[in-house]
C-alpha cells in the first residue's frame, strides 16, 4: 500500500472500538508486542526518575545549609551515589531504549523488533536491576563511593553495598547491549523495501548512532566491573594499590564506557527533536543528510574522548592534548545539528504546544551544557574546576536540559500516538515553565559556585556559599513541583483526554500511517512510501496525506485534497479546536 | 530564506561582540589568582568567556525570536516554504565552530605549556618501566620487600630508601603498607603531571614540599628541613614543586586560587610546580571523593614574603623536634587515626568530632 492509501485506510473508522488497546494487565506481563515494551521502559525509567529526583532533593537539602544536619555524611554520599547511578542507568538510558522500541518499527514500516522475545528479556533486566539497587539502602550499607565507583575508595566502603552496585549495573549494561542488537539488526534488515537509509527518520539514525556505541563501550565496563568485584570479594588487586594493582587503569575503563555513555544518553533526544522541530514548524527538517551523518561523527568521536575525564590524574601531557583536540572536535558535529534546528525553525510557522516548546527548551538549555563542555576540554581551565560544582552545572545542563527536556518532548509528541489521546496543553505548558525557572534556578549557580572554590561530593561546605546554595535548593523544590502537573495530566489524559485521531500532527512519517494507538503488527500491509518523512510543504506531499478524512475536524490539513474550500468552522489543527 | 536587512545584522553583530567582549572581562566568576599560572589560566578562560558569550546570544537570540516571530497564526494551516538545506550556509556553519575550537585549542596548548605541561623532566627521571606499565598482576611481585632481581640499579629503590632515611617522610608514609613501583622516586610510578615552565624545565624547583593526602587530612613535610606540618606555608615568587601521594584513597590536591589541581594517588607519586604571587591565606581543598568526611579535607595555605616564610621555618623547626620527639617514642603503625594524626589536627581546622566519627 502506499503511504496515501495507508492514511487512507488508518482514517476509515476501525471495526475496533479502539483498534490498539489492550487490557492494562498486559503491561506487567512478559510480552513480545514492541509497543507494549516500549511503554513499559517509559514507565518503569519514569518511576526510577522519580526515585532518583527524591534523592536529587534529599541531597539539596542537606546542602542547603553550610554545616552537615540533614542526613550524615555516610548517608549523603550514598544518596548521591544513587541519585547519579539510578538517574543515567535507570532513568536516561532505559527511556531512551523505551522510544526506540516503541517508534522503530513504526517508523521503518516493520510488524515488530527483529528479536522479539530477546527485546522483551532485556526490559525485564531493568525492574530487578533498580530493585537490587535500592534495596541496598533498606540493607543498611549503600554503595557510597559516587557513580564512578572509583578503587581503592570503592574497595574500602561498604563490600555489600559496593558488590550490590556492580551487579546492578552489569545487570542493566547487559539489558542495554541486548537492546542495542536489536534496534541494529532491526533498522538494517526489517526497513521496508522502499526506505533507503537516506529516507529514514533521523530518529532511527539516532539509535543506529547509539546502539554502535553501546555495542562498542558496554562491554568495557563490563569487563572493568568485573575486575573490580574481584578485588572486591576475591582480593585480588588488579586495582588495588596496596598489592600493586593500579587504581588509574580502573579509569580508563570506566571511562572508555561512561564517556560514551553521555552520547548515549543524549543522542536518542538529538533524534526525537529532529522529528519533533520539523513537524511543529510545518519545514522540511533543515540539512536532513548532515544531522543524519553528524549522529555518526558523534558516535565514532564519543569513543575517543574518554580520558578528558582524567586530566588530573596524571596522564602524559601530549596525551592530554590529543584527549582535548578530540574532545573538542565533537562541538562540531553538534553545532550542525543546533544550526540545523534553527534553520529549521527560521521561517516555519511554529504551533508552540508542550512538545515544540519543550524541544525549544531543549536547544536553548543544550546550547549552554555544550558551551561549559568545550570550556571543559581546555586543559588548563579543566585542571581548574574538574571535580567541582561547574562540572555538575555542566553535566546536568546536558542531561536535565539536553535529555530529560528531550524525553519529555517525545512524550508530549507520541503520546497521541501511544494513548490515542490528546494531552492537555495547559498543564503541559505549566510543566514547561515550572521546569525551565526550576532547572535554571537550580543548575545556573552552579556554575559559579565552582569557579569559587566548591568541589563536588561534599556534604559541608564553607560559610561562603551559602546563599547560591540557597537559591540551588529553592530552584530543585521547584523542579520537583514541576512534576506534578505532568503525572496527573499524563494519567488523566491517558484515560479521558480528547481523542487524538490517528495523525493529529498531521505528519508524515510512517508511525503517524496506522491508527492511534497502532494496533498488533501495526500495519495490515507493507506500506510503500510516497514521500520523503520531512517533505512538509512540497508539493508531492500533498497527494500523500490524507486522503480520505472521515473526521475532518481531527485530520483534514492543509494536505488534504478534500480540503479545497477551507471550512472556517473546521480546525485543521489541535492547537485551534474548541 | 528571509535574511534581516544587512544594517539590521550589522548592528547586532556589532552589539552582540561588545557585549561579549564586557562580559568576558567582567564576569567576575573567579577567585582571586595567586600565582603566575593562575594569570596565564584566567586569560583563557576570560577569552573563551567572551566566544560563548557571543555563542550563547547569537543562539538564545535565534531561538526566541524565531519562535515569537514565527509562531504560527491561529486559524493557518498552511506549511512554511520547503528549504531543504543550504549548502553554503552549510559549510559556513561547519567552518565556523571548527575555528573557533582550533581557536581555543591553540590557546590551550600554548597555556598548557606555558604552565609547564610539557616539561619532560619528570619523565626523564622516571622511565616508564616495563614493570609499571604491564598489567596490576606484575606489580604484586614490585612491593618494597619483593624487588625482581636486576642488573641495572634500582632507581627507584634508592631514591626511596633515601626518602624513608628521612625521618619527617617516614614518620607520615606507612611505608609497609604503600608498595613500590620500580624506577621511580618515593612511591610507585610518577604521574607525569604539570612540572616547570619552559624556561625552568627539567631544573630543580627552588622549593620542594612533600605533600601526603590521607583520609581525611594533609601532611606537609619540607625535605629541605626536615619540617613536617599540617599547614602549607610558601613564598612569594619562588616556584614550588609540590610532590604527592596518599596512604589509602585518592585525594586531589586544589587551591582554587592557584587554579592548580592534581590527584594524589596511593601507589604513584605525582608532581606540580608553580610560582606564588600574591600574598594570601587560602585554604587547600580535597577536590577528590575520599570517603564521607571528604569535604572537612581542607588545610590552610599561606603564601608570604620570604622573610615571614623564614622566620615560619624557625618557629616550626623548634616545633616539629618536640613532636618527632614524641611521635619517634611510638610506633605509629600501632596509632589510630585519632592518636596519629592529633599533633596534626589543631593546626588543620579539623574538629575533633569528625576525627572521632573516622575513628570508628
Ligand atoms: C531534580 C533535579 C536534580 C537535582 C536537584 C539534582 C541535584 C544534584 C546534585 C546537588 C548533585 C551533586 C551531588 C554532590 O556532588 O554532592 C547531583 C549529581 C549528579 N546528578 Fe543530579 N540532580 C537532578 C537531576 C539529575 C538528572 C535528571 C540527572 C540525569 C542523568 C542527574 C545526574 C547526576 C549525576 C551524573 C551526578 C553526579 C554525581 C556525582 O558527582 O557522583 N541529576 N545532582
Ligand atoms: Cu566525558
Ligand atoms: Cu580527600
Amino acid at each position: 500500500m502506499t503511504q496515501a492509501q495507508l492514511q487512507e485506510a488508518a482514517n476509515i473508522p476501525a471495526l475496533l472500538e479502539e483498534p490498539g488497546v489492550r487490557k492494562w494487565q498486559d503491561f506487567f506481563g512478559f510480552q513480545t508486542d514492541h509497543k507494549v515494551i516500549g511503554i513499559q521502559y517509559l514507565v518503569t525509567s519514569f518511576i526510577f526518575y522519580c526515585i532518583g529526583g527524591v534523592m536529587a532533593d534529599l541531597v539539596r537539602t542537606e546542602l542547603r545549609t553550610p554545616e552537615v544536619d540533614f542526613v550524615t555524611p555516610e548517608v549523603y554520599n550514598s544518596l548521591f551515589t544513587l541519585h547519579a547511578t539510578i538517574m543515567i542507568f535507570l532513568w536516561i538510558v532505559p527511556a531512551g531504549a523505551g522510544f526506540a522500541n516503541y517508534l522503530i518499527p513504526l517508523m521503518i514500516g516493520a510488524k515488530d523488533m527483529a528479536f522479539p522475545r530477546l527485546n522483551a528479556v532485556a526490559f525485564w533486566m531493568i525492574p530487578p536491576a533498580g530493585v537490587l539497587l535500592i534495596a541496598s539502602l533498606v540493607v543498611g550499607d549503600a554503595p557510597d563511593a559516587g557513580w564512578t565507583s572509583y578503587p581503592p575508595l570503592s574497595l574500602v566502603t561498604g563490600q555489600v553495598g559496593e558488590g550490590i552496585w556492580i551487579m546492578s549495573v552489569l545487570l542493566l549494561g547487559t539489558s542495554s547491549i541486548l537492546g542495542s542488537i536489536n534496534f541494529l539488526v532491526t533498522l538494517i534488515k526489517m526497513r521496508i523495501p522502499s526506505m533507503d537509509i537516506h529516507k529514514m527518520p533521523l530518529f532511527c539514525w539516532a539509535m543506529f548512532a547509539t546502539s554502535c556505541l553501546v555495542l562498542v563501550s558496554t562491554p568495557v565496563l563490563a569487563a572493568g566491573l568485573i575486575l573490580l568485584a574481584f578485588d572486591l570479594i576475591a582480593g585480588t588487586t588488579f586495582f588495588n594499590p596496596t598489592g600493586g594493582g593500579d587504581p588509574v587503569v580502573y579509569q580508563h575503563m570506566f571511562w572508555f564506557y561512561s564517556h560514551p555513555a553521555v552520547y548515549i544518553m543524549i543522542l536518542p533526544f538529538f533524534g526525537a527533536i529532529s522529528e519533533i522541530i520539523p513537524i511543529h514548524s510545518r519545514k522540511p527538517i533543515f540539512g536532513y543528510k548532515a544531522i543524519a551523518y553528524s549522529s555518526l561523527a558523534i558516535s565514532f568521536l564519543g569513543l575517543i574522548v574518554w580520558a578528558h575525564h582524567m586530566f588530573t590524574s596524571g596522564i602524559p601531557g601530549w596525551l592530554r592534548m590529543f584527549f582535548m583536540i578530540t574532545t573538542m572536535i565533537i562541538a562540531v558535529p553538534t553545532g550542525i545539528k543546533i544550526f540545523s534546528w534553527l534553520a529549521t525553525m527560521w521561517g516555519g510557522k511554529i504551533q508552540l504546544n508542550s512538545a515544540m516548546l519543550f524541544a525549544i527548551g531543549f536547544v536553548g538549555t543544550f546550547v549552554i551544557g555544550g558551551i561549559s563542555g568545550v570550556m571543559l576540554a581546555a586543559v588548563p581551565f579543566d585542571i581548574h574546576v574538574h571535580d567541582t560544582y561547574f562540572v555538575v552545572a555542566h553535566l546536568h545542563y546536558v542531561l536535565f536540559g539536553g535529555s530529560v527536556l528531550g524525553i519529555f518532548a517525545a512524550i508530549y509528541h507520541w503520546f497521541p500516538k501511544m494513548t490515542g489521546r490528546m494531552v492537555n496543553e495547559f498543564w503541559g505548558k505549566v510543566h514547561f515553565a515550572l521546569t525551565i525557572v526550576g532547572l535554571n534556578m537550580t543548575f545556573l549557580p552552579m556554575h559559579k559556585l565552582g569557579l569559587m572554590g566548591m568541589n563536588r561530593r561534599i556534604a559541608q561546605y564553607d560559610p561562603k556559599f551559602t546563599t547560591l546554595n540557597e537559591i540551588c535548593t529553592y530552584g530543585s523544590y521547584i523542579l520537583a513541583i514541576s512534576t506534578f502537573p505532568f503525572i496527573i495530566n499524563a494519567i488523566w489524559s491517558w484515560l479521558y483526554g480528547e481523542k487524538a485521531g490517528n495523525n493529529p500532527w498531521r505528519a508524515l512519517t510512517l508511525e503517524w500511517m496506522t491508527t492511534s494507538p497502532p494496533a498488533i503488527e501495526n500495519f495490515d500491509q507493507t506500506p510503500v512510501l510516497a514521500t520523503g518523512p520531512y517533505d512538509y510543504g512540497l508539493e508531492h506531499a500533498n497527494e500523500g496525506v490524507p486522503l480520505y478524512d472521515p473526521n475532518p475536524i481531527l485530520s483534514g490539513g492543509p494536505n488534504s485534497v478534500l480540503r479545497a474550500e477551507p471550512d472556517p468552522a473546521v480546525a485543521a489543527n489541535p492547537e485551534d479546536r474548541k | 530564506m528571509k535574511i534581516p536587512s544587512s544594517i539590521w545584522t550589522l548592528l547586532i553583530g556589532i552589539v552582540l561582540t561588545l557585549a561579549s567582549l564586557w562580559y568576558g572581562q567582567n564576569h567576575g566568576l573567579l577567585p582571586a589568582a595567586a600565582t603566575d599560572e593562575a594569570v596565564l589560566v584566567d586569560g583563557l578562560f576570560n577569552a573563551m568567556m567572551i566566544v560563548s558569550t557571543g555563542i550563547f546570544l547569537l543562539v538564545e537570540g535565534i531561538l526566541i525570536y524565531s519562535a515569537f516571530r514565527y509562531r504560527r497564526r491561529a486559524g493557518d494551516n498552511e506549511d512554511g516554504p520547503p528549504v531543504e538545506g543550504n549548502i553554503p550556509l552549510e559549510i559556513l556553519w561547519t567552518a565556523i565552530p571548527a575555528i573557533i575550537v582550533i581557536g581555543i585549542s591553540v590557546y590551550s596548548f600554548d597555556v598548557y605549556n606555558e604552565i609547564g605541561g610539557f616539561d619532560p623532566h619528570s619523565i626523564h627521571e622516571a622511565p616508564m618501566s616495563q614493570e609499571s606499565m604491564a598489567m596490576p598482576g606484575t606489580a604484586i611481585a614490585a612491593t618494597l620487600s619483593d624487588t625482581p632481581p636486576d642488573t641495572e640499579p634500582n632507581l627507584n629503590q634508592e631514591k626511596s630508601d633515601e626518602a624513608m632515611q628521612d625521618p619527617a617522610t617516614a614518620e607520615v608514609r606507612n611505608a609497609d603498607q604503600i608498595p613500590q613501583l620500580r624506577n621511580a622516586p618515593g612511591v610507585g610510578s610518577v604521574a607525569p603531571t604539570i612540572g616547570g615552565t619552559p624556561e625552568k624545565a627539567g631544573k630543580p624547583a627552588e622549593l620542594q614540599v612533600n605533600v601526603t593526602g590521607l583520609q581525611y587530612a594533609w601532611i606537609f613535610t619540607y625535605p629541605e628541613t626536615g619540617i613536617t606540618t599540617g599547614e602549607m606555608h610558601v613564598p612569594i615568587g619562588r616556584e614550588v614543586q609540590i610532590s604527592m601521594t596518599a596512604n589509602d584513597v585518592i585525594h586531589a590536591f586544589w587551591v582554587p586560587e592557584f587554579r592548580l589541581k592534581q590527584d594524589a594517588i596511593p601507589g604513584r607519586q605525582s608532581e606540580i610546580r608553580f610560582t606564588p604571587q600574591k600574598v594570601g591565606d587560602y585554604v587547600l581543598i580535597c577536590a577528590e571523593l575520599c570517603g564521607p568526611y571528604h569535604g572537612a579535607m581542607r588545610a590552610p595555605v599561606v603564601v608570604e614574603p620570604q622573610e615571614a616564610f623564614d622566620k615560619w621555618v624557625q618557629e616550626q623547626l623548634v616545633a616539629s623536634k618536640e613532636t618527632l620527639n614524641q611521635a619517634i617514642a611510638v610506633n605509629p603503625a600501632d596509632l589510630s587515626p585519632h592518636e596519629f594524626l592529633a599533633p596534626y589536627t589543631k593546626d588543620m581546622g579539623i574538629k575533633p568530632e569528625i576525627l572521632h566519627q573516622v575513628h570508628h
